[in-house]
């Protein structure tokens, strides 16, 4: 096999790959009449609720560390004023979107290709369709949607967690006042800081679940398989959110 | 009735099946053998639909389904049913769930219904009360009980069995053929049954076909087949069959 052989068949393998994760979202689409708001419901309290405490330690923690580095630069220079104004703009539209992006990616984004990816060895999704039940509506549509509207909701709380992680640091370690990091908020934020924001959330929703389904889907036969696939799903996950991250904040801002 | 016209599947230059021409007939048991690899369980996988063939016509009940849809193909089988090689239960529901999944999907009946209907069913098959159990609580030839109440919990036509005594000790591969043939029996539905367990295949058998490099090389009833001189058959009855294939190999 010469190197042509060898790139036009990478090229076909990735081409073939993009396809079908084009159909998959198209079907997706199309399933969404079919939308059953029991299973959505059940899926955002398994998904959403299971990740509060994940979530509250990463962002609590980003929060306090963010503080730590930036008050002391900014007392340096005069403006202690900025310091909470800075981190509910920068926890707002970036770092609570992207880190809850990317925290989700890893819980739930491979709990979705673990389930779907056993489903798919075990014979399930065969079952499901031989019980001439739709795979993509019964399991797909549900937790896309479900992740659509909670990662949001789990961004607002891991925004509203990581401002105070700094305002604890900020008030307790750095004796800044109360009211200085509370006032500065007021001052330097608006509202579409932290609603824009959530607009990225429910994209990077939407991407976690449809990787973690597309590679689960895709699980080739064996227990080995569905470890491939969920590393493959969370490394792919993380990468579309940096990426579509600069994207749509190109695009929003 | 179901019936296969110059049925071919293939990928790329490996033909699985070869131009195979089959008539079930209403009510009929056929048992269809064949060493592994022999195309028997692609030929389940393209009655259920899980698989297209590339090239042919197959018709269930006057219904070319080679070129139906998958949402007209999911009203056919709706009076099919399958019980697979290695049971497929969902896992992350009990057995009771399982039974009814498909009741739930696919009727309007109260739950008070369904109910009744999931206890009659795991009757059936001498599962009563086992409705809480969930999956991984059950022994192989209990999660093939299951599977068989599922696969029939919507009064099917046309019921399909890959292998359904593969893995199971002699008694317990016994007790699932004679619920083959109960089923067939209680229910006056077609079945297509997939195995290796000739025993089974005899027991439950109207008619064996068996299928040899995607060909069938021999389609009888059960006693005809006994006494076949297809020296394929008689291979394949007296477990000769690997050892023949190795020895033209020239592997030993």
């Amino acid at each position: 096999m010469n190197v042509f052989e060898v790139l036009g068949r990478k090229v076909i393998n990735g081409l073939s790959q993009v396809g079908t994760a084009m159909l998959l979202i198209w079907q997706t689409i199309k399933q969404l009449r079919m939308l059953n708001i029991w299973h959505v419901l059940q899926q955002m309290a398994h998904l959403g609720v299971d990740s509060l405490p994940i979530i509250s330690l990463t962002l609590l923690f980003a929060g306090g560390v963010m503080t730590l580095q930036i008050t002391d630069v900014l007392i340096k220079y005069g403006a202690q004023s900025t310091v909470g104004g800075l981190m509910a703009v920068a926890m707002g539209r970036e770092l609570g979107p992207i880190l809850v992006g990317v925290v989700l990616a890893g819980r739930v984004g491979a709990a979705i290709t673990a389930e779907i990816g056993t489903m798919k060895v075990t014979e399930q999704i065969d079952a499901l369709r031989v019980m001439a039940v739709n795979p993509i509506a019964y399991l797909v549509v549900p937790r896309v949607v479900a992740c659509m509207l909670m990662v949001p909701i789990l961004a607002f709380y891991g925004v509203v967690i990581g401002i105070g992680g700094g305002y604890f640091v900020a008030t307790s370690i750095k004796g800044l006042a109360p009211t200085t990091y509370l006032d500065s908020i007021q001052m330097f934020s608006t509202i579409s800081d932290f609603t824009l924001g959530l607009v990225k959330s429910s994209v990077f929703g939407a991407v976690i679940a449809l990787v973690g389904a597309y590679k689960g889907m895709q699980t080739k036969m064996g227990a080995e398989a569905v470890g491939f696939s969920t590393t493959s799903s969370v490394v792919t996950s993380i990468i579309l959110v940096f990426v579509l991250n600069y994207f749509l904040s190109s695009l929003l801002y | 009735m179901i019936e296969l016209h110059d049925v071919v599947v293939a990928y790329d230059s490996r033909v699985i099946l070869d131009s195979i021409n089959l008539t079930i007939a209403d009510g009929e048991t056929l048992v269809v053998l064949g060493g592994s690899g022999s195309g028997k369980s692609t030929l389940l996988r393209l009655l259920i639909g899980l698989q297209r063939p590339t090239s042919g016509q197959i018709i269930v009940d006057g219904i070319d389904i080679t070129t139906i849809s998958e949402e007209e193909f999911n009203k056919v089988r709706q009076k099919m049913g399958m019980v697979f090689q290695y049971s497929a239960l969902f896992d992350s529901m009990n057995v009771g769930e399982n039974v009814a999944f498909g009741l739930r999907q696919h009727t309007q009946k109260s739950e008070t219904e369904i109910f009744d209907i999931v206890s009659e069913r795991l009757g059936w098959v001498g599962l009563s009360g086992y409705e809480s159990y969930m999956p991984n609580e059950l022994s192989g030839g209990m999660k093939k009980r299951v599977s068989l109440a599922r696969a029939i919990a919507l009064d099917p036509t046309l019921i399909l069995y890959d292998e359904p005594s593969s893995g199971l000790d002699p008694i317990t591969s016994g007790t699932i053929s004679m619920l083959i043939r109960g089923m067939q029996e209680r229910l006056g539905c077609t079945s297509v049954v997939v195995t290796h367990d000739m025993q089974s295949a005899f027991y439950v058998a109207d008619r064996i076909a068996l299928l040899d490099k995607g060909r069938f090389v021999e389609i009888s009833t059960a006693e005809e087949f006994k006494h076949s001189s297809h020296p394929k058959v008689q291979q394949f009855i007296n477990g000769e069959a690997e050892a023949i294939d190795i020895v033209t190999r020239g592997d030993i």
